[in-house]
């Protein structure tokens, strides 16, 4: 296997609403930025790989529009997934492995704040049984907290837990969207949005973009002295129908994480996509981390939740704390579809 | 590049139609078990699916893979979901390429569909943008007058557009999957030049149709390509470029994208010069128009030469010509829009396989499967052959 | 089950689904020009080439557009189609021509409606006019222009018209870069 770092990542900050920026200059900024870090011009990038939702914005071929942020002129080496851009770096990764690229350029956007988030998101579920009931995304999380409750895998105060933590790791990162100090017993005295889920529980609507790029080792070694690398990545998916999933557990994370060789060292740092509360202790269990292990030092999804890029950040996160020496080693975790159905794991290692 | 890479099975949807009276996911499964059953294998046998389909809205089901992981064997799996616009079959096939060239994986499923009459295509297609006048005409609208300036830079016969299109839907004829199957009397050149102006100078019979289907192709690595039943294609080259859908000037007759992919694509697969060392090709031709212009951007004919070629019948399986394109009858003779792009790369595959009952092009060795996308921006393309190297 | 019972074979599930749009900075510029009857294009720095109306970023860079570039309501049809199927949920009734123009002064095509003749005379580098509706009925939006229609000059050839357009983008950059 071709050892592949990510030398370079950016993010737009994290907001409810961009305002008068269209896609196109939300991933300006970020493909510019990361271009930038490195000195890197499109002669210099092998592959382009990007992911997003037409639905997310409401127009069908949104990422098409993207593209001109890119400057594909003359023409790139360009594909998309519509997915999280965590998948489009799996694609790129996989594309570096064939020897076709030596680097390459990943990024994700979403404007959420064009359409009412939870309501798309129905859309994803199966059309001819469970969509015209129109199920939305946090009634749905809703249920699976509900189930973890009840089995008595996780409390209230757990999930408090997690929020308080997130809320005061995203104090100390700039551009993030919620943050501040909260005790558990103020988190508590909230109402009940879906029960079980407060609000707080819950990812907030955001609108942003990331973007990374990926080098083999030749072209890392010329920017970093410790570069972050992909020692490990898989994914798997789950059936979709949650009545023929086992909600209490995340199969899908677990066996991803084993492919990808979590327990193979310590964990110094983890960036899980986690977008609701309980889902953080759900994925952390799956993978095996310990207390010892810092979880979603940047705030985490709950800070802020760009869809369709928030996973492809996380690799980013990590990867800036291991070349700054903070952390030796990390997991990044990415999700898609209801109640963390498709799970993504990677770790990076600093060498 | 990389790993070799062979096809070992191919499967699509028994006919192209409108309307096909199954769920999405009794279509997907259709082309998947076929595909396995030519393969030889079971679901138990893939290690990751991929699949590609273009926009959303043309079934209104949003991220289609999680709802079709249960139906296609994928639970526990690896799965992706690919999606560039109209080259997106290509696309998909080249990402599943990857899987195998890359070391990573043995043997991948991957699939391409639409049902788009769940929805409406044409009106997916011209939803209104906002800020922009409600002008937005379709596929149709869109490509209509790129074609009317190739016509007016090389005084190209009025009757080429149909000529062509008689030509695909003449070879559909021996395609049992081919959506549209007209009766030899419509056939002539007199009827195709009689039917309704749509975006002038674009005809009816000279678009294509609107379909509901899946292709689905098996790829794995040489050592299982030893063992597979069927004797396996295997990939030479892959290639995908795009472009922007507007820039200062852009030439969009002879789109840039297109000629660098090809060149691409040949240099890995050894072609120097197309028509020859290519024995047939299947081309993204949803505009019978875009024959000629393909045959220019692909460097089968000189610019400005492509009508030529198309008008002496050297495309044409029937007229024994010496580069047939399209025997399948093309996506001018079916078109489930997110499946077009792989049925032309499976396609080229069946043919050097020798597979293609009868519409086989008589000893196939070396096969081009094209498809593009977006405003003729996104081309994805792969050529394969019947040996190795 | 009773023989008698029907197969369902079809569901209807309609979906509804409600979006607000925010222009980007670069239309934004654009909208508010067209509000008062401006045609305001942007110029991209690193080309210098112009683009009417202006998306947010120069294709063949990846930049901000952001220098505002005045232009005259005069074009150049570069291509057109004459569409007989109605645009659905259109009121436009066919047939009728759908133009790729460039405004003079610009370096990108825009499509817009082509009338006040008959749509046969049009022809590929037509110089064209916008007819601009009442006042009255003005908002930030392109519709202000009814349609472009004939100023009566004889068409341009295009390739001369692209070619003397890129030296003008040349000449621009070089005067920039003089002026440093």
């Amino acid at each position: 296997m071709r050892e592949v770092a990510i030398i370079a990542y950016a993010q737009t900050p994290l907001v409810r609403d961009c305002g008068a920026k269209n896609d196109v200059e939300l991933v300006m900024e970020v493909v510019n930025a990361v271009k930038h870090q490195v000195g890197f011009t499109n002669q210099d990038l092998d592959f382009f790989c990007s992911g997003s939702c037409d639905y997310l914005g409401g127009s069908a071929f949104a990422f098409v529009n993207a593209l001109d942020a890119l400057g594909a002129v003359p023409p790139i080496n360009e594909s998309h997934v519509e997915m999280d851009a965590a998948w489009a770096l799996y694609e790129a990764w996989l594309k570096i492995q064939t020897g076709h690229a030596n680097t390459a350029l990943v990024y994700g956007f979403g404007k959420c704040s064009q359409g009412d988030l939870p309501d798309v998101l129905t859309l994803q579920l199966d059309p001819y049984y469970t969509q015209p009931l129109w199920p939305d995304s946090i009634s749905l999380a809703a249920l699976q907290a509900r189930a973890l409750l009840d089995a008595g895998k996780i409390t209230e105060e757990d999930m408090a837990r997690v929020v308080q933590k997130s809320r005061r790791n995203a104090k100390s990162k700039p551009g993030t969207q919620l943050k501040g100090d909260y005790t558990i017993e103020q988190l508590l005295a909230e109402p009940k949005l879906v029960s079980p889920l407060r609000k707080h529980d819950c990812p907030p609507v955001t609108d942003g973009a990331s973007a990374v790029i990926l080098a083999t080792r030749e072209v890392a070694e010329k920017f970093h002295k410790r570069n972050a690398y992909i020692t490990g990545i898989d994914h798997r998916i789950e059936a979709h129908q949650l009545g023929s999933r086992n909600l209490i557990d995340s199969m899908s994370t677990r066996i991803a994480g084993e492919a990808a060789g979590v327990a193979k060292g310590k964990v110094d740092i983890a960036e899980l996509h986690t977008p609701f509360s309980y889902q953080e202790l759900l994925v952390k269990q799956a993978l095996g981390l310990g207390d010892d292990t810092v979880i979603n030092a940047s705030g985490g999804p709950l800070a802020g939740n760009i869809m369709m890029s928030a996973g492809l950040s996380n690799f980013g996160e990590v990867a800036m704390r291991i070349i700054k020496g903070e952390a030796n080693r990390g997991v990044a975790h990415a999700t898609s579809g209801p109640c963390l159905q498709q799970n993504l794991v990677a770790v990076l290692e600093g060498k | 590049m990389g790993n070799a890479c062979a096809v070992v099975g191919i499967g699509q949807s028994e006919r192209y139609k409108s309307k096909i009276k199954k769920s999405m996911a009794g279509l997907v499964r259709e082309a998947a078990q076929n595909a396995l059953n030519d393969a030889g294998c079971t679901w138990a046998d893939i290690d990751a699916v991929i699949i590609g389909k273009a926009p959303d809205f043309f079934e209104g089901v949003v991220m289609p893979e999680l709802y079709l992981a249960d139906a296609l064997g994928c639970v526990g799996k690896p799965m992706m979901r690919v999606h560039t616009a109209g080259s997106v079959g290509g696309s998909t096939a080249i990402v599943a390429a990857s899987h195998i060239q890359s070391g990573v994986f043995k043997r991948v499923l991957t699939l391409s569909y639409e049902k788009q009459s769940e929805s409406n295509a044409m009106w997916a297609l011209s939803t209104r943008q906002p800020f922009s006048p409600h002008l937005n005409a379709g596929a149709g609208g869109f490509f209509a007058p790129i074609i009317r300036e190739y016509k007016r830079r090389y005084q190209v016969p009025e009757d080429i557009g149909c000529k062509v299109a008689l030509k695909d839907r003449t070879h559909a004829l021996k395609n049992p999957h081919a959506h549209m199957h007209e009766e030899k009397d419509s056939l002539t050149l007199e009827n195709y030049m009689d039917s309704m102006m749509l975006w002038d100078p674009i005809r009816y019979a000279e678009v294509c149709p609107s379909s509901d289907g899946a292709c689905a192709m098996v790829l794995c690595n040489e050592d299982l390509a030893k063992k597979s039943p069927n004797k396996p294609a295997w990939v030479l080259g892959t290639a995908m470029k795009s472009e922007p859908t507007m820039y200062p000037w852009r030439e969009e007759v002879n789109p840039q994208a297109g000629i660098d992919c090809a060149k691409e694509v040949y240099a890995q697969a050894g072609i120097i010069n197309p028509r020859k060392d290519l024995d047939m090709a299947e081309v993204y031709v949803p505009f019978s128009w875009y024959e000629p212009m393909w045959l220019e951007n692909l460097g089968f004919a000189d610019v400005g030469e492509g009508w030529k070629l198309s008008e002496s019948g050297a495309t044409s399986l029937d007229q024994g010509g010496d580069i047939p394109w399209n025997v399948s009858g093309g996506v001018l003779s079916s078109n489930p829009i997110g499946a077009s792009g792989m049925i032309r790369f499976a396609e080229a595959a069946l043919q050097v396989r020798g597979m293609a009952g009868e519409r086989q092009v008589p000893g196939c060795k070396k096969a081009l499967g094209h498809a593009y996308g977006g405003g003729a921006q996104f081309f994805s393309m792969w050529v394969v052959g019947s040996e190795k190297r | 089950m009773s023989e008698q019972a029907k197969k369902v074979e079809l569901i209807e599930c309609p979906i509804v689904l409600n979006y607000n749009f925010s222009a980007g900075r670069a239309p934004t510029q654009f909208l508010r020009g067209m509000k008062q009857g401006k045609l305001i294009g942007q110029r991209s720095p690193l080309t210098g080439k112009v683009i009417a109306p202006p998306r947010g970023a120069c294709p063949e860079s990846g930049l901000p557009t952001t220098e505002e570039v005045p232009l005259p309501d005069t074009a150049t049809v570069i291509t057109f189609t004459i569409v007989h199927l109605p645009i659905p949920t259109s009121a436009l009734e066919p047939p009728f021509i759908v133009a790729n123009l460039v405004l003079d002064g610009s370096d990108q095509t825009f499509i817009h409606l082509v009338s006040g003749c008959a749509n046969e005379d049009v022809k590929i580098g037509m110089r064209v006019k916008a007819k601009w509706k009442d006042q009255s009925e003005w908002d930030y939006s392109m519709d202000n222009i009814a349609y472009f229609e004939p100023t009566g000059e004889p068409p341009v050839d295009i390739e001369a018209l692209k070619a003397s357009r890129l030296e003008e983008a040349k000449r621009f950059l070089k005067a920039k870069a003089e002026t440093k």
